[in-house]
């Protein structure tokens, strides 16, 4: 007897398929392709942005030029301000993130198998998720003054509530049927908890993170503006008070690439083997 | 619960079950006895999983008893492994109660080998073929201690072939490991293959219609006299019967 699993077949089905190539460009080998062609967009755009500068299509003090930019970049690096921004945004970042995923995920799951707490929480926590995060601005100071305080708790109010609905919903998709033969095993209280009901839902909270890891990126840049001496977000802000659009731009093209940076990190998650079932279909 | 029937592993005794006004059991009487394999068929949506799951404890009858003795066990239709456990974790959950990491290795070994596995140790369910998952799943439940199997249409998502290289490996397992056995089906030809005693279910509500023993060992042929005279009959009782 011979069993062929479904995998090797759906390999061989692929690997089929790419023999016929869809141009030359790509037929080349999807690694190479998946590189140069977001690589001839980034240069695409880069030329644009220098044409529209060389020729002065708008006023230099509107839009700096790429050299300009370059320029404020080595004297952001020189003066060991970019560096010193970039490790307090990321600090703040984790702590209020990792913050709102040790409560959320935890408060999600319990939730999910409530039907009566589910049916008294949702509507409060439906109610602040629409609340924007820059809402809390003057609650955040006046409660936290200044330094890392406000930012951080800017973070958690903007990424506690998507987490913990997100992991609850999760936990409401669970199939029935594994807590039927959770049951044939005597999988019972904490138990059950950890070894069938977290790593049921793993993979949708691993994406929910993904989410919510961008909106917490997203706001602490705003967060920053206000109350910090520091920090990526204040950096842009004191760009903006000094008409310094190079060093702005610097800073922007700095939070853009290490968001997708980080993005890149926490999607490394999505690679453990105890979690691919979740992302195959 | 536990009552002693040296002889009795199941007894359901004057079970009606009704979900909400639709009455899906009718006054169901059922003895099964110690190491036998019985098959429920009928009609589809005659009650049969109600039946199953009223066995196992998931729902209560409405008025009746079902009484059972030891560890019950359930093979679904599907996707009964956990996803994100490898092979060897999901079998190694029916050897929980084994303390000792080496006898429950040595245990994990030989049932590996019972369901031709080996080699497949570290992959994950959905890595696997159909008929694999469900090798695996037949492992799982007659791993370590367990008394009673319930079948849920185990097979019935299979292509027909691997349908029946998976009756053989079943009457092989049980043989190594005999267990008692409640195996509901809508394949007559599975039932007439595998059972001890057949059971067909009416329409709903149902009621047993007819009990047919059979007798000759397994594996049987599936061309063989007993297994076609045994469909003959069950296909009269369900009004399928060509003429």
């Amino acid at each position: 007897m011979i069993f062929i699993p479904e995998k090797d077949n759906a390999m061989y089905e692929t690997n089929k398929n790419r023999l016929t190539p869809l141009s030359p460009a790509i037929a080349k080998g999807g690694k190479a392709s998946r590189l140069i062609l977001p690589l001839v967009v980034l240069f695409s755009v880069v030329l644009i942005w220098f044409l529209v500068s060389f020729f002065h299509l708008f006023p230099a003090y509107a839009l700096p030029s790429p050299a300009d930019v370059l320029k404020s970049f080595k004297e952001e690096i020189a003066s060991g301000r970019l560096f010193n921004d970039i490790v307090a945004s990321l600090w703040r970042v984790a702590i209020g993130f990792t913050g709102s995923a040790v409560l959320g995920i935890p408060l999600g799951l319990w939730l999910g198998q409530h039907a009566a707490a589910r049916n008294a929480f949702v509507p409060m926590l439906n109610f602040f998720r629409f609340l924007s995060p820059l809402a809390w601005i003057p609650f955040a100071i006046l409660w936290f003054h200044i330094g890392d305080k406000p930012a951080v708790f800017l973070i958690f109010m903007a990424t506690f509530f998507p987490l913990v609905l997100a992991t609850m919903s999760a936990v409401a998709t669970i199939p029935k049927i594994y807590f039927r033969v959770a049951k044939d095993y005597n999988y019972k209280g904490v138990e059950l908890l950890t070894k069938v009901t977290f790593p049921a839902v793993l993979p949708q909270v691993i994406t929910a993170l993904r989410v919510s890891y961008g909106i917490a990126w997203v706001v602490i840049v705003a967060a920053e503006m206000v109350g910090c001496q520091d920090g990526l977000g204040y950096g842009i802000w004191e760009a903006r008070n000094g008409l310094r659009l190079d060093s702005a731009v610097c800073y922007m093209i700095v939070i853009g690439a290490l968001g997708m940076g980080i993005d890149r990190l926490i999607a490394q998650l999505t690679k453990l083997p105890n979690v691919r079932w979740g992302y195959e279909s | 619960m536990k009552v002693n029937y040296p002889s009795n592993h199941i007894k359901v005794k004057d079970v009606s079950h009704a979900y909400g006004e639709l009455p899906v059991l009718h006054n169901l009487n059922l003895t099964v006895n110690h190491g036998e394999f019985v098959v429920l068929v009928g009609p589809s949506g005659c009650g049969k999983t109600t039946l199953l799951n009223l066995l196992s404890g998931h729902i209560k009858p409405s008025s009746g008893t079902v009484e059972r003795e030891g560890i019950i066990r359930t093979v679904y239709q599907h996707d009964g492994l956990f996803p994100w456990l490898t092979v060897s974790e999901n079998i190694s959950m029916g050897l929980r109660y084994i303390t000792n990491a080496a006898q429950r290795e040595n245990e994990l070994r030989e049932l590996f080998q019972l369901i031709h596995l080996e080699g497949f140790e570290n992959h994950y369910p959905h890595e696997l073929s159909g008929g694999m998952r469900q090798r695996a799943e037949l492992a799982r439940v007659v791993a370590g201690e367990s008394d009673i199997l319930l079948m849920d249409e185990p097979f019935s998502a299979l292509d027909y072939q691997t349908r029946l290289r998976m009756r053989r490996e079943l009457i092989r397992l049980l043989e190594q490991r005999p267990r008692t056995v409640v195996f509901v089906t809508h394949d007559i030809e599975e039932a007439a293959q595998l059972a001890n005693r057949v059971l067909v279910l009416s329409n709903r509500p149902a009621t047993i219609c007819r009990e047919l023993q059979i007798d000759t060992s397994r594996p049987r042929d599936l061309t063989g006299s007993d297994v076609v005279n045994a469909m003959k009959e069950i296909l009269n009782e369900l009004g399928l019967h060509a003429t």
